[in-house]
């Protein structure tokens, strides 16, 4: 019974690594599961702080039903894990990870390891966008999940992303006014996607239905919309805007969430050994596997930081990948799941796939984004200093390069917020297909470490 | 397939590279700088910035005196400042064997003319009040400086092009020979040169191109590791080294303080990987803050490190190739090419146009690898890996 003792360790106790830990507990395993979170829950799936009552069946509404029975879940499965939170992987080495708890440095070995680290926002800049009241869909949905709080009174939403419908109708629930849910992409991108959107006619049918929600609240609506500029001077005070008849609008508001669909987190999946390969569909660089979610000896992917799929594509690969650790380490089930959930996963991802294509991400905005524009605002890099650098003797054209020169990408958030941009910007100026100006490469530690991080307890 | 003839060829667009090439541009002669990836983007691109005066080999000093000062020039040089910045230099003991260490390299650096202010625990608490305790005397050097190694070596190049230097990026040497008529190169996608003269600057890779023309040092490839952190308020203006090499950190304007540490550790030139260890992160971290606690609550955002050329006396190779006329090294700087590669870069010149330089550089010459070369003690104290390795 070698294998039994194999270490698994999960990283993110969001829909995907929960899935996974559950699978290998019911094998007996006893998997580690760490998150950075106070909470398990992920993202989507995030719960309240203890003693905030928030209603979270109003707020998850039709997803009501996942977000409990997930957490119940968790909640059984506590006592056959290892469940450490509060811990956050900040690099890795030789089969073992370097975390930090509570301000003090841990090790993890682990013989296989499934990294379910979840994704983020993807950000286009416009003018304005630094300024404080501006803050990411998903951070937007964050605080009011986690802490009940609203990011403004009088709330804008920008972007290109179905969470725009959903986090604008769950910020008026708690008592904030949406005063525009403002759309970049158009109806006729919506139709386009339509045959790929019918993969999972539920999920498009909810979708429909916030917005129906919205406008039944009056909430204004537009869509083929051209950012113009998010105006204030100590914070945000109007969104501005050309709506999909080319009328330029300015709506009053404190605050404005920023969204263009979901990133996946790789960076520890590329520590790990993840290779990367360009996915024109999102036009993103993402890490390599197999349909299990193997990428490299003893490294499996999962959920939304393997590739974006949503919460119900994070549980079916959470369980695929854990179905796979067991396989590989010789621990076959009688009953054979995985062909059942790789179709589904194909399914959902092919709904992901067609969000993309609804939802744009406004590569020809970027493309033109005036030079005046910071785009890393950890560094205060502008679209005119990256061009500059650009344009001179020698200069740089990969974006590792780029980053060198002007420092873009370079600062506190090590290019997570500013890189997609950067990519678009840079193969714009240089006029190349925007693979042909890499991908930026992730360094540990993969987020911010305290210099004053105490030693490791012996164990 | 035709060979692009030239009176030189410099085999590598680091700082080493750049700077020759600019030079004997200066003096007319008619050059090709050839990289193999872009220009600057190793070890010349990834270094800590640090150009120190104090406490090197006894027998540079000349040279690096001359390359300081070109460095004092270099806005009027190549037009860029790059950030040169003379911060100063703080070395600092954390014990009475230090100390005399300190007073040893202090004697050395002034028998050169250089001042160096001596200063003990009183001293440190009233000038730098945010050094910790633990340090029980230092010396300063005024003198020394920092630069911005990421921006410095593409600058040189560009100030090289202007004065008539081809520059050829995404090119690898393959080949070099020497015939009757001159050298012969031949690159990766298919281009041939020919030279009169030819410069090995190619860094940790330069053991290759030696070579290719019998003979060779001991090179060893190494990553020093590097760390910055966050901005935080500016408030530390020299950069500061422990004798012991545990720490060495400096603060740019912009608030990030950078910090790097022994031991070294092993790269790998071949798939271009240069690792930073985790438990070194949390070292040199640990202690960045015995030295200043103030920066107990900042957080280190990155770190990384570059492949560098070592050999085992700690000293480069710089100077004519014994087999074979007309051949010139400049390679294995052994953590330090940046202080003195404007000075490398001007002497090469020299020595090509004029026969030879008045900078001695006798004590670096390639023919010392063919005896035994004794190991300096920095090289068997500052690395850390298994001696099979070496
Ligand atoms: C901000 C945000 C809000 C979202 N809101 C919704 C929503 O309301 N409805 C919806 O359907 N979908 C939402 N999504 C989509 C969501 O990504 C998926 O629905 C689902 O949560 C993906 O599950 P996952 O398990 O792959 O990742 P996640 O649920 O994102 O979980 C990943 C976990 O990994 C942890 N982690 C990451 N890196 C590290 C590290 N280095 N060390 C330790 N722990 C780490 C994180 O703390 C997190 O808990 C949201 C996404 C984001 C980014
Ligand atoms: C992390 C780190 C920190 C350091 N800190 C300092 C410091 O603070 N102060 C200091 O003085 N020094 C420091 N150094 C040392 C200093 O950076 C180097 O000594 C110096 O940059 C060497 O310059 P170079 O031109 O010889 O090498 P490189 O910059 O490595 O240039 C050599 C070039 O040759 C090219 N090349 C190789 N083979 C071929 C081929 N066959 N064909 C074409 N091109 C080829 C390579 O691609 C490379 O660009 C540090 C080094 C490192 C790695």
């Amino acid at each position: 019974m070698a294998e039994l003792m194999a270490e698994v360790v999960i990283v993110g106790a969001g829909p995907a690594g929960i899935r996974a830990a559950g699978i290998l507990a019911a094998q007996g395993l006893r998997p580690i599961l760490v998150d950075e979170g106070r909470q398990a829950g992920g993202q989507g799936y995030r719960r309240p702080s203890p003693g905030l009552a928030l209603d979270m069946d109003t707020l998850m509404g039709t997803e009501a039903g996942k977000y409990k029975a997930l957490h119940a879940d968790f909640a059984a499965l506590l006592n056959r894990i290892d469940y450490r939170p509060r811990t956050l992987v900040w690099g890795i080495e030789d089969r073992r990870l370097h975390c930090v708890r509570d301000g003090r440095q841990t090790t993890i070995a682990f013989d296989a390891l499934i990294v379910a680290t979840g994704a983020m926002d993807r950000i286009a800049p416009l003018p304005g966008w630094i300024l404080p009241g501006v803050f990411t869909l998903g951070g937007a949905q964050a605080v009011l999940k986690d802490q009940g709080c609203l990011v403004g009174r009088r709330v804008a939403f920008l972007g290109a992303s179905p969470l725009l419908s959903l986090a604008a109708l769950q910020y008026r629930k708690l008592g904030a006014e949406v005063v525009a849910v403002c759309d970049t992409s158009s109806f006729r991108d919506k139709i386009a996607a339509l045959p790929q959107l019918a993969a999972v006619p539920r999920t498009l049918a909810r979708g429909i239905a916030y917005l129906a929600a919205l406008k039944r609240a009056r909430v204004p609506l537009f869509d083929g919309v051209t950012p113009l500029a998010i105006e204030g001077e100590a914070g945000v005070t109007a969104l501005r805007f050309r709506d999909g008849r080319g009328h330029e609008r300015r709506i009053a508001c404190d605050a404005v969430a920023l969204g263009y669909g979901l990133k996946p987190e790789t960076q520890l999946a590329e520590l790990a050994g993840a290779r990367f390969a360009f996915d024109a569909r999102f036009r993103l660089w993402l890490p390599v596997t197999d349909e299990d979610g193997r990428a490299g000896e003893g490294l499996y992917l999962a959920g939304d930081g393997a590739a974006i799929g949503g919460a119900d594509a994070a549980e079916a690969s959470g369980a695929l990948a854990a179905l796979a650790v067991l396989h590989d380490l010789g621990l076959r089930s009688e009953h054979d799941e995985r062909p059942a959930l790789r179709r589904r996963l194909a399914r959902l991802r092919r709904f992901q796939q067609g969000l993309a294509r609804a939802f744009r991400w406004p590569v020809a905005a970027l493309a033109r984004l005036s030079d005046e524009v910071a785009v890393c605002r950890c560094e205060h890099v502008t679209a005119g200093d990256i061009r500059r650098a650009m344009d001179a003797d020698l200069g740089p054209v990969d974006v590792n390069r780029v980053k060198a020169i002007t420092r873009c990408g370079m600062g506190r958030c090590q290019g997570r917020v500013c890189g997609p941009a950067l990519q678009e910007i840079a193969a714009a100026h240089a006029g190349l297909p925007v693979e042909a100006v890499g991908r930026l490469r992730g360094q540990a530690p993969l987020k911010p470490v305290p210099l004053g991080i105490l030693e490791e307890e012996e164990a | 397939m035709t060979m692009r003839r030239t009176d030189v060829v410099i085999v590598g667009g680091g700082l080493i590279g750049a700077w020759t090439a600019f030079f004997l541009a200066r003096r007319g002669r008619k050059v090709v700088l050839v990289e193999k990836g872009v220009v600057g983007a190793q070890s010349s691109g990834t270094n800590f910035g640090n150009l120190r005066l104090q406490g090197r080999f006894p027998g540079q000093y000349p040279l690096s005196l001359r390359a300081q000062a070109l460095w004092e020039d270099i806005e009027e040089l190549i037009g860029d400042r790059c950030e040169f910045d003379p911060s100063g230099h703080l070395y600092i003991a954390f014990n009475d064997a230090e100390r005399e260490k300190l007073e040893k390299y202090a004697a050395v650096s002034e028998s050169h003319g250089l001042a160096i202010e001596h200063l003990g625990a009183a001293d440190l608490a009233r000038r730098y009040p945010w050094l910790s305790g633990k340090a029980v005397a230092a010396t300063f050097s005024p003198r020394d400086a920092t630069a911005n190694p990421r921006l410095v070596t593409p600058a040189v190049a560009r100030a090289a092009k202007a004065l008539g230097v081809e520059v050829v990026e995404q090119c690898t040497v393959m080949q070099a020979r020497r015939e009757a008529a001159g050298f012969v190169l031949e690159t990766a996608d298919g281009r041939s040169f020919g030279c009169d003269h030819l410069v090995n600057a190619a860094g940790a890779w330069a053991g290759e191109i030696a070579q290719m023309f019998g003979e060779g040092a001991p090179l060893f490839p190494a990553g020093p590791p590097q760390f910055v952190t966050e901005p935080f308020p500016y408030f530390i203006r020299p950069s500061v080294q422990a004798v012991d090499g545990t720490v060495i950190f400096r603060q740019i304007p912009r608030g990030n303080v950078i910090l790097a540490g022994y031991p070294r550790t092993a790269a790998d030139p071949i798939r271009n990987r240069a690792p930073v260890p985790p438990a070194k992160t949390l070292a040199a971290m640990r202690h960045l803050t015995a030295v200043v606690p103030a920066l107990r609550d900042c957080h280190v955002i990155r770190v990384w490190s570059g492949i560098e050329g070592y050999l085992p006396d700690m000293i480069p190779v710089i100077g004519p190739s014994m087999t074979t006329d007309g051949l010139f090294h400049a390679f294995g700087f052994c953590g330090h090419g940046f202080q003195i590669g404007p000075g490398v870069g001007l002497c090469l010149s020299e020595m090509i146009c004029d026969g030879s330089t008045e900078t001695p550089l006798d004590p670096f010459s390639i023919a010392r690898f063919r005896g035994a070369v004794a190991e300096d003690e920095k090289f068997r104290r500052e690395f850390d890996l298994p001696a099979a390795a070496r």
